[in-house]
Parts: C-alpha cells; sequence; structure tokens
C-alpha cells in the first residue's frame, strides 16, 4: 500500500429517537476515517499521481471497514460521501487528488452500485478540525430524505503533514424525513439523479 | 423508577499504528460507546436521583458488550478502561456521577471482574461538547503505560435535557510507551493499584 497510515477510526451512529418520537428502524451510519501522511507536504508538486494512487487505495479500505462497521452487505448501503482534510503543510489541491479522480470506483465496486456522483468536502485545517461529510443517496442523487451531513472529528489529526481521509456510509436517509421530494421507491436509477 | 430513553447510539473505534515512531506490530485499538438518553431529572432540583442509578444498568451492559464486540469480540484483548458523562444544560453535575456504578459495574462484569477503579470525568455542556475520558489499566491503576484518554462528543448532543453516557476500553499500552512506572508485566493485581 502507498498510504502511509497513521491511525483508522471508525464512527457509527444510531439515532433511535427524534423530538420523542420513535425512528424504527433506527437510521444508522458508519464514517471510517484514515490519517495519512501528505507526502507532497512542504513543497509545491506539480505532479498529484501518488496521490490519486492512494486515493483509490483508501476508496476501498474506507468503504470496506464502513460497510463492515454497519454489519450490512455492501449492497445495503443507501447513501454516501467523502470529504478530506489536509494538514497546514497541504494544499487543497492535494485533497482533491486524494478524492476526485480514483477513489470513487473502488467505492462503487464495495457497494455493488452508485450510480450518483458521490458527494464530497474538503478544507485545510489543524488537528481536531471538525469535518463534515455530505450525504447523497448512491443510486439517485435527487432523493431528498437522504440529503444529510455526517460530522467526524479526530482530536490529534491532521497534523501539519497528514491528510485526513473520510468515507460515511449509511443503511437510510434522515430520522423522521417529510419535506417531499423524490423518495427512494421511486429511484430509476439510469442517470445518477432521478 | 425512570424509563431510560435512548435517543442515539455511538460506536467510535481508533486503529492507531504509529505516532511518528515505529510501526507497532500490533496496532493499539480504542474504542468509545457512547448513548444518548433523557435526562429524566432536568429543569428541576430533585433530592432523590439514587433509584436511576439501577435504571441505568442494562444499558450500560449492552454498551460494555458493544465495546468488547466492537474491538473483536473477545474480552481478553481489553487492557485499559474509563468512562465519562456530559449533562445537558439543563441538568446538574450530579446527574453525570449517576454514571459512576452503572458504567463502572457493567464493565467489571463483561472484562470478568476487572480489579481497578474506572477512571472517570464528568462535565455540563452543550451540543457538540467534547470530553476527554481518562483510561487506566484495568487491573493496577499505577501502569503507567496505560494511561490514555480518549476524546469523544456527538455533534447534536447533549440538548439541555439530555445526557451522554460514555465507555471506554482499550486493548494496550500508548502505542509509543517509554517513559518507565509500573509495567502491565509486574502486575501484582492484590489491590487493584499495582
Amino acid at each position: 500500500m502507498k498510504a502511509k497510515i497513521r491511525k483508522i477510526v471508525t464512527f457509527v451512529e444510531e439515532t433511535h429517537t427524534e423530538m420523542g418520537r420513535a425512528v424504527d428502524p433506527a437510521t444508522r451510519r458508519a464514517a471510517a476515517v484514515a490519517v495519512i501522511e501528505n507526502p507532497l507536504a512542504g513543497k509545491y508538486v506539480e505532479d498529484l499521481s501518488e496521490l490519486m494512487t492512494i486515493g483509490e487505495e483508501l476508496g476501498e479500505l474506507l468503504t470496506q471497514r464502513a460497510v463492515a462497521a454497519l454489519g450490512i452487505a455492501g449492497s445495503s448501503a443507501e447513501s454516501y460521501g467523502k470529504a478530506a482534510a489536509v494538514g497546514e503543510n497541504g494544499e487543497l489541491e492535494h485533497a482533491a487528488a486524494i478524492l476526485h479522480p480514483k477513489l470513487g470506483t473502488p467505492v462503487r465496486r464495495v457497494l455493488g452500485k452508485g450510480a450518483a456522483l458521490i458527494p464530497s468536502s474538503k478544507k485545510r485545517g489543524g488537528p481536531g478540525v471538525v469535518i463534515d461529510i455530505p450525504l447523497g443517496h448512491k443510486d439517485a442523487a435527487y432523493v431528498r430524505s437522504h440529503f444529510d451531513g455526517m460530522e467526524v472529528r479526530i482530536n490529534d489529526a491532521p497534523r501539519a503533514n497528514e491528510i485526513v481521509v473520510a468515507i460515511a456510509v449509511t443503511d437510510s436517509g434522515r430520522p423522521l424525513a417529510r419535506v417531499g421530494g423524490l423518495t427512494k421507491d421511486q429511484i430509476k436509477g439510469e442517470d445518477g439523479l432521478r | 423508577m425512570h424509563e431510560v430513553q435512548v435517543r442515539k447510539k455511538l460506536i467510535f473505534v481508533e486503529e492507531i499504528f504509529h505516532e511518528g515512531g515505529p510501526r507497532a506490530s500490533t496496532p493499539l485499538r480504542r474504542a468509545a460507546a457512547m448513548a444518548v438518553i433523557h435526562n429524566p431529572f432536568a429543569g428541576r432540583y430533585v433530592e432523590k436521583i439514587e433509584g436511576f442509578m439501577d435504571d441505568l444498568k442494562p444499558l450500560g451492559l449492552e454498551m460494555a458488550k458493544s465495546l468488547v464486540a466492537a474491538l473483536g469480540g473477545d474480552p481478553k484483548v481489553v487492557e485499559g478502561y474509563g468512562k465519562g458523562a456530559i449533562v445537558g444544560s439543563a441538568g446538574e453535575l450530579e446527574h453525570g456521577a449517576l454514571w459512576h456504578v452503572p458504567g463502572g459495574y457493567a464493565m467489571r462484569e463483561v472484562l470478568g471482574g476487572a480489579k481497578a477503579i474506572v477512571a472517570s470525568t464528568k462535565k455540563v455542556g452543550g451540543p457538540g461538547t467534547r470530553l476527554d475520558v481518562p483510561i487506566t489499566h484495568i487491573n493496577a491503576s499505577y501502569v503507567r503505560s496505560h494511561f490514555d484518554a480518549m476524546e469523544v462528543g456527538v455533534s447534536d448532543a447533549p440538548r439541555a435535557d439530555e445526557i451522554v453516557l460514555a465507555l471506554v476500553m482499550t486493548t494496550g499500552a500508548r502505542v509509543h510507551a517509554r517513559v518507565g512506572g509500573l509495567k502491565a508485566s509486574e502486575i501484582k493485581g492484590e489491590d487493584g493499584l499495582r
């Protein structure tokens, strides 16, 4: 593996009630987050292909971890998202190199499908920076019940020469979703949008 | 007797490979289980609250078991533990103290009679408050390599009338522990201290 991983953290969250009303079955989401060395920290490097390869590796590893943390088959995942936070000696473009060119293919391989764009966010920050991973339905981006976000935070990362890379997967939408729009049973799943 | 109303359950698992030094042959794992519960005493002064400790015992056991499961299912791998509570702003610090008995009892029960006092901390705070849960060796509080802490928190909890309860377990020493003191191999295991 090209990625030099310092730690991997998984987060699992289940919501059982909201405003006193039962959420049954509970909504569940998981994030798997890797803290890696940024091989390009501290200097301007034109070619970012090394980070793209790392993105490909982490796409597979973190999606497998997130799905395992939920205890579901990849094909049972409903929504997903990805994010990266670059330490202070790196560029925002380093996050882009990890997230965008190659990370998505292995994510979709683990989940069986994934016609929709994987929503993403990125930022630069210090240790403990809060990362809000956007979430959207994996087969149809317009499914309104699944627009969501999951917050993750690792108190000791990213250090200056590190990057935090996160993938979130759910088996459900928001608790008590009721603002209309396209529902998951209306998905055609052809264009990734509806 | 108060019903324990759980809004959310969360599990965080950290797998730490190194911290700038030699890569650990067995990575250190730390896991935290959290439950966001309704505070039955929020908003007023209630003199008699002790009974809620018994009410919390089943939840404590469930959380302790889920931690062992998150660490692979074998309680024998657990070497460190700690507990904590974050009380929402309509509650008292004393409500957090209700977690001492059921939280500690649950972990000892699941770990088969751990001898050391369970390190703990608590505070009053708003949603997103972070708590550094202290960690010590399960059989001898003075084992220096196992003094540690794990940061926990939930972005949307505790609301004013909620309490976040936390249990933490670890599988070993700090990843590059090297400041001497009592070693795990030197534990007498009689008094819970050495």
